[in-house]
């Protein structure tokens, strides 16, 4: 079985990302490593401060594009990057927590601010039993 | 995508006829080489649009038409309530009411030249820009809804901004019927400390300067000379209107099959006009609307104080303010007859033509302009709405290049100081708080505005007045 990762992929417009687990709570992490690494490289960001998410919804797609929406929401108000997940699936129920620091401009050079995420190559799915979570962020 | 399952009715007008679930035709204008240049999933979204509930005449698509959620970029379609017509948050998109406006400096290209650097970082300065910057202006609850019922009208009453910008904006700088009540706490929340702030990614504020006219009368009733210099400024809705299409786009996902919409892809998420849900979103998005027009009237006001540092007596009049991502209550002819629609733009400019009422009355007989933004290396362009156009797709033209590259390819060809190193030789001055960002944006990752706009031209769609170059950019 091949380790937990992500990669990104194309859209015209903005960016796909997607997360690869052994089990799904493990592709959503790391979809959520994908997201932060359009902002900025991941490596530069401290897991210094936790925040607490949770999310409810019974369809695995939307509850993913809530997961990252929730993550979108904390960075907005909150002004922060994020760099380590722990995340709990228990049926339609979501629980994470996220560790992250304030952006810093200089440091960080963040590259974009992400508006949302979008159904768009939305997808949560096993395959070859690795689990994929993916969908099109618009940025 | 492939021409050969378009029908080709003239040289910048493609159709394709009904078939499936599709109520109209779609239609999209464009040249051959610029539609042969399209994604794919343009031709799938296009006509995707077409299925939906009480669509009217066709879905169209503009000559900068690019895959887009839903909706593609660059996407019109007008619904008819009357007919069980729908209105789809994925068809406004999450930055609601992003747009451009442009000011006239007064100045001439001579004039800025030897204070260029000076203008360029005083600019800086004054305008939040980038991930993570907060404005100057911090709102409370109260305070927020009136910005959301009032818009660029709340912003002048503030002091911000002025009383003679109000006519040059679309809806007079206050969109009617915005329920400040139907927008989230959350969507609040993300708005709270960012009004006035520029955004990231594609969004600018830049300096340019005027280089070709190609309409010398409606030029001159614009107010645009050659090497006049003037500001753009491209920003939309912020936090908020992500948000509230964030939320909305759930929304109506999981209530359509309740309104016996089959939805053709979930991203066309959308809620029959004469339904709770669907109002709730219409008054959330006109809020949001109200929000971006509120946004770009301060930062004009912050560019004004800016320009005042380093020209005392400078005077920055609005030429006009136009919005790309909106649905918005309109006249338009189906088959003869005048009827009320809600027309989506998607990542297109509304273009009305000579005469029409909404236009402020120095405009009525030249038309609206449409602000056409380029990327912070190649051309600009302002447009003017044509009396065709009003007949072609509701009085809608293009809004920009569209990216040929992706960010992520983007960033892995050029490095963000070699680009800022490359313009400040050809005397175009960057200021950005991310190199990254700016690598992203490279002008090289976009598409020739030149050829879209010569499209919207030749279909008819809106006539190009003249061409700008940029002098300085100041990039989230």
């Amino acid at each position: 079985m091949p380790p937990a990762h992500w990669q990104h992929f194309e859209h015209e417009a903005d960016i796909g990302i997607r997360g690869y687990g052994n089990s799904q709570a493990e592709a959503f992490v790391q979809a959520a490593h994908a997201m932060m690494a359009v902002i900025t490289e991941p490596a530069l960001i401290q897991p210094r401060h936790l925040i607490s998410i949770e999310c409810d919804e019974q369809d695995p797609e939307l509850l993913l594009v809530d997961w990252l929406n929730s993550l979108i929401f904390q960075m907005s108000t909150r002004k922060m990057l994020f760099s380590r997940f722990e995340l709990e699936l228990d049926g339609s129920r979501l629980q994470a927590r996220v560790w992250g620091e304030a952006v810093d401009t200089g440091r960080h050079q963040p590259s974009v601010e992400i508006k949302g995420a979008t159904y768009t190559e939305l997808s949560v799915k096993q395959q070859d039993g690795e689990w994929i979570a993916q969908c099109v962020v618009d940025v | 995508m492939d021409i050969s399952k378009l029908n080709k009715i003239d040289d910048y007008q493609w159709r394709i006829e009904p078939r499936g679930d599709m109520q109209v035709p779609a239609i999209i204008f464009a040249s051959e080489d610029l539609i042969r240049a399209m994604d794919d999933k343009v031709y799938q979204q296009v006509t995707n649009v077409a299925k939906l509930p009480g669509i009217v005449n066709a879905s169209f698509a503009m000559p900068d038409a690019h895959w887009g959620y839903g909706f593609p970029i660059g996407g019109v379609a007008a619904f008819d309530p009357d007919q069980d017509g729908v209105i789809s948050a994925g068809g406004v998109g999450f930055d609601i009411s992003c747009g451009v406006r442009t000011l006239h400096t007064g100045l001439r290209v001579d004039d800025i030249l030897p204070y260029q650097k000076q203008l360029a970082n005083v600019l800086y300065r004054h305008i939040p820009a980038g991930l993570g910057s907060t404005g100057k202006i911090h709102l409370n609850k109260k305070q927020m809804d009136q910005m959301l019922a009032g818009g660029a009208r709340w912003a002048v009453a503030q002091g911000y901004g002025e009383q003679l910008d109000l006519e040059r904006i679309e809806e007079q700088g206050c969109m009617q019927g915005a329920d400040p009540a139907a927008v989230s706490d959350h969507a609040k929340d993300r708005q709270k400390n960012e009004m006035g702030t520029l955004g990231s990614g594609n969004h600018y504020l830049e300096l340019q300067k005027v280089v070709e006219i190609y309409d010398p009368d409606i030029a001159q009733a614009f107010g645009i000379r050659l090497d006049d210099v003037k500001v753009s400024i491209h920003c939309g809705s912020r936090g908020l209107g992500h948000q509230i299409g964030t939320e909305f786009l759930k929304q109506m996902t999981k209530s359509a099959s309740g309104f016996g919409i089959q939805l053709p892809d979930r991203e066309l998420a959308c809620a029959p006009l004469n339904s709770g849900l669907g109002r709730r979103y219409l008054g959330a998005m006109r809020a949001a609307i109200n929000c971006a027009l509120a946004n770009r009237e301060i930062i004009t006001h912050l560019t004004r104080e800016a320009f005042r540092e380093v020209f005392a007596d400078s005077e920055l009049d609005l030429l006009y303010d136009v919005s790309h991502n909106t649905c918005k209550l309109e006249q338009h002819e189906v088959e003869g007859h005048l009827k009320s629609l809600y027309v989506h733009r998607k990542g297109a400019t509304r273009a009305f033509g000579p005469g029409h009422p909404e236009l402020p009355a120095a405009l009525r007989q030249a038309g609206q302009p449409v602000l056409i933004g380029g990327t912070m290396g190649t051309a600009s362009y302002i447009l003017a709405g044509t009396a065709e156009s009003m007949q072609q797709a509701y009085g809608s033209a293009c809004h920009g290049a569209g990216r040929s590259m992706s960010r992520r390819k983007a960033a892995k060809s050029w490095q963000g100081r070699q680009v800022v190193d490359e313009l400040a030789k050809r005397n175009i001055l960057i200021r950005s708080p991310s190199l990254r960002g700016v690598a992203e944006e490279a002008p090289g990752a976009y598409k020739d505005v030149s050829a879209v706009v010569e499209a919207a031209g030749h279909a008819g769609l809106a006539g190009l007045v003249a061409r700008l170059e940029p002098m300085v950019c100041i990039k989230g």
